[in-house]
């Protein structure tokens, strides 16, 4: 690409000038400006990344002290030097399990129908404008449909099942967007092989196009719920607790995540709590990273198919 | 989104046509195996089920359209429960009083319920999330695309891209005990809990939303334009902010959309560091309300169900549901004209 710009340039700018047109190349300004915008730009992307980096350091130095196995296998505590995560950990846990399993049949359902079945209508196009919208649909707000369908309409009170419900909700959009982007890479040519052999539709889709489309639908879920983990607001709204001295047992107890504790404990003016806030963010950094690398594997390792 | 629904559309305008083609191959096929082996019993009972395998496809078909109804019951279930409980709100509550009242104290007596000083707050903070997130997205944005070397960018975008995925928790520690610590060094008046600092970790938060979008809708401007102006003798520069950057304004547009959309409903960041003072200022150095910390601040109260102060979550969260709906769908309606342009 550099040796682009300055072709065009040594070969059509200069010679021109000289004939006494009204054209004046300023190359030398020109490519000075030029320099220094591209580094800026160059500057701007790195100001993401420095950002990046002092939040980690920041976080790390803050919190590395306070982490230990006690801390992750105790309990919330009014002492700071005794309060652990266990109970969060296990909420996350289990808000994990039930928000994939609410989520993603649903998510991969829809999408399958979206670029599958849907026929051209008005119908398929409001389907798919609402899901886009959704996607930017504040987690407050759904936080606040949670609060008044699952807590009080359907009174599944402020128990595991309503969170997961809630985040479910939060994270289908993106999970349908990204399914029907991995269905859509499927090239047409092996349906059309499936469909030759005398499959239905419905065969040629769960024998053929989910297994070529599954990693790519695997990412994108795996990216939504990583979301879902880390989302504290509406988990706030529904009434997740702040202080649960026990671990939820079943799906209808009260429960508490990990990133309502870091809540709990960075609202406090103490100091010794705000360093456990970032001992808990440490923990839920390293659970997102997991997540993360998780699914980048995957999607290294099976996007090379076709 | 018109391009994402191509291929579906192509298969349900074919798909009558294939399901008959489909039937019309049984029947050779079923002669084949019954003549070649003969001492099976009979190959029928693979073959005959058609009508049974249309009913099947009959369910599934309408299976998955309830999947995709799903998102529809959402915005319903959204709307209708906003909308119930902010009538409730609002036969209480003139609406007058609520739009234009510029004094927000629902919780204490003398009771007013104007919104004006927690859109103040939101458009506050997210107008300085704007000022960080707009320049530095949109310059990563073009260096990505147009100076950044395949390798480069490969290793920066995603990196990039974890800055979205920081939970907002974690982002509203930073600002409590990094950004807002470093503000009070410069300019010392700086309340605990202010404006700024939370604005700029929202602001931190949108630029990689800023810079994938925007650097995806420079990446579709066709390369012939580039060689074009490349052609006139146009520098690099030149033809990034003269030429790209033009032709690919709607997308860029559209992305700074949603993202102050994202920044005006962005919650937790808010609640953490910029307060619970709901006041018409435009200091930044001073402590405010969001729309969102608010909602999250009665909610973390013991508020009885059914009271006054309770309602004012609806009304509240319809109101930063409206903004943030507007928003997304100025955006989307940008986002498909410009699509429209280059195919």
């Amino acid at each position: 690409m550099r040796e682009l710009e300055a072709t065009p340039e040594s070969a059509g700018g200069q010679p021109e000038a000289g004939r006494g047109s009204q054209f004046r190349p300023r190359l030398r300004v020109r490519r000075a400006i030029g320099a220094v915008f591209a580094a800026l730009c160059f500057a701007a992307t790195l100001f993401g990344l420095v950002v990046l980096v002092v939040l980690l350091v920041d976080v790390w130095r803050d919190g590395a002290g306070a982490l230990s196995w006690d801390f992750l296998n105790g309990f919330p505590s009014r002492r700071a030097s005794r309060a652990g995560i266990k109970p969060a950990l296990v909420g996350s846990a289990w808000m994990l399990l039930l928000t994939t399993l609410f989520a993603f049949p649903l998510g991969v359902g829809a999408a399958l129908w979206l670029e599958e079945y849907a026929p051209r209508t008005r119908l398929t196009r409001l389907i798919q404008l609402n899901i886009a919208n959704l996607a930017g649909v504040p987690a407050v707000v759904y936080g606040i449909l949670g609060l008044a369908v699952f807590v009080r309409t359907f009174a599944l009170g402020r128990s595991i099942v309503a969170g997961a419900l809630t985040l479910a909700l939060l994270v289908l959009p993106v999970i349908v967007i990204s399914a029907q982007e991995a269905i859509r890479a499927v090239p047409n040519s092996i349906r059309l092989g499936a469909y030759a052999l005398g499959a239905t539709r419905w065969q040629t889709i769960w024998h053929h196009v989910l297994p070529l489309a599954l990693p790519g639908i695997l990412t994108g879920t795996i990216l939504a719920l990583s979301r879902a983990i880390g989302e504290a607001a509406p988990l706030i709204m529904i009434g997740a607790l702040a202080f649960v001295p026990f671990v939820p047992e079943g799906p209808l107890d009260s429960f508490t995540v990990i990133p309502i504790q870091i809540f709990n404990w960075i609202s406090r003016p103490q100091a010794s709590f705000h360093q456990l806030a970032a001992a808990a963010s440490l923990v839920l950094l390293v659970l997102l990273l997991g997540l993360n690398a998780v699914a980048i594997l995957l999607r290294n390792r099976y996007s090379k198919r076709y | 989104m018109g391009q994402s629904l191509m291929p579906a559309e192509e298969a349900a305008a074919s798909a009558p046509a294939r399901e008959s083609a489909g039937v019309l191959a049984e029947a050779p096929a079923m002669a084949v195996p019954g003549g070649a082996a003969p001492t099976r019993e009979s190959p029928g009972p693979l073959f005959r089920s058609t009508s049974r395998r249309r009913l099947q496809e009959r369910l599934i078909g309408g299976l998955l359209f309830l999947c995709g109804a799903a998102s529809i019951f959402t915005t319903l279930g959204i709307v209708a429960v906003l909308l119930t409980e902010a009538v409730g709100f609002f036969t209480e509550v003139s609406p007058i009083e609520f739009l234009t009242g510029t004094e927000w104290t629902p919780l204490f007596v003398p009771r007013h319920f104007g919104i004006l000083p927690l859109l103040c707050g939101s458009l506050l903070v997210a107008g300085g999330a704007a000022l960080v997130a707009l320049p530095v997205g949109l310059a990563s944005a073009i260096y990505l695309s147009e100076y950044a070397p395949d390798r480069v960018r490969r290793v920066l975008k995603p990196a990039l891209e974890v800055l979205a995925g920081i939970p907002t928790v974690v982002y509203g520690y930073f600002a409590l005990t990094f950004i807002t610590p470093l503000l009070k060094q410069i300019w010392p008046q700086t309340d605990v809990f202010n404006a700024a600092s939370a604005s700029i970790v929202v602001g931190i938060m949108i630029i990689p939303m800023v810079s994938s979008l925007s650097e995806d809708a420079m990446s579709a401007v066709p390369r012939s334009l580039r060689e074009g102006a490349y052609a006139l003798g146009a520098t690099r520069f030149e033809v990034a902010t003269r030429t790209v950057v033009p032709a690919a304004l709607s997308g860029i547009l559209a992305s700074f959309i949603l993202a102050l959309s994202r920044a005006i409903g962005e919650t937790m960041i808010v609640t953490i560091a910029a307060g619970a003072t709901p006041k018409l200022t435009l200091n930044p150095l001073e402590s405010v309300q969001t729309m969102t910390a608010y909602i999250a601040q009665v909610s973390l109260g013991e508020t009885p169900f059914g009271t006054l102060e309770y309602k004012t979550i609806f009304a509240v969260g319809l109101a930063l549901f409206a903004i943030t709906l507007l928003m997304n769908l100025v955006s989307l309606a940008i986002l498909r004209r410009f699509r429209e342009v280059y195919e």
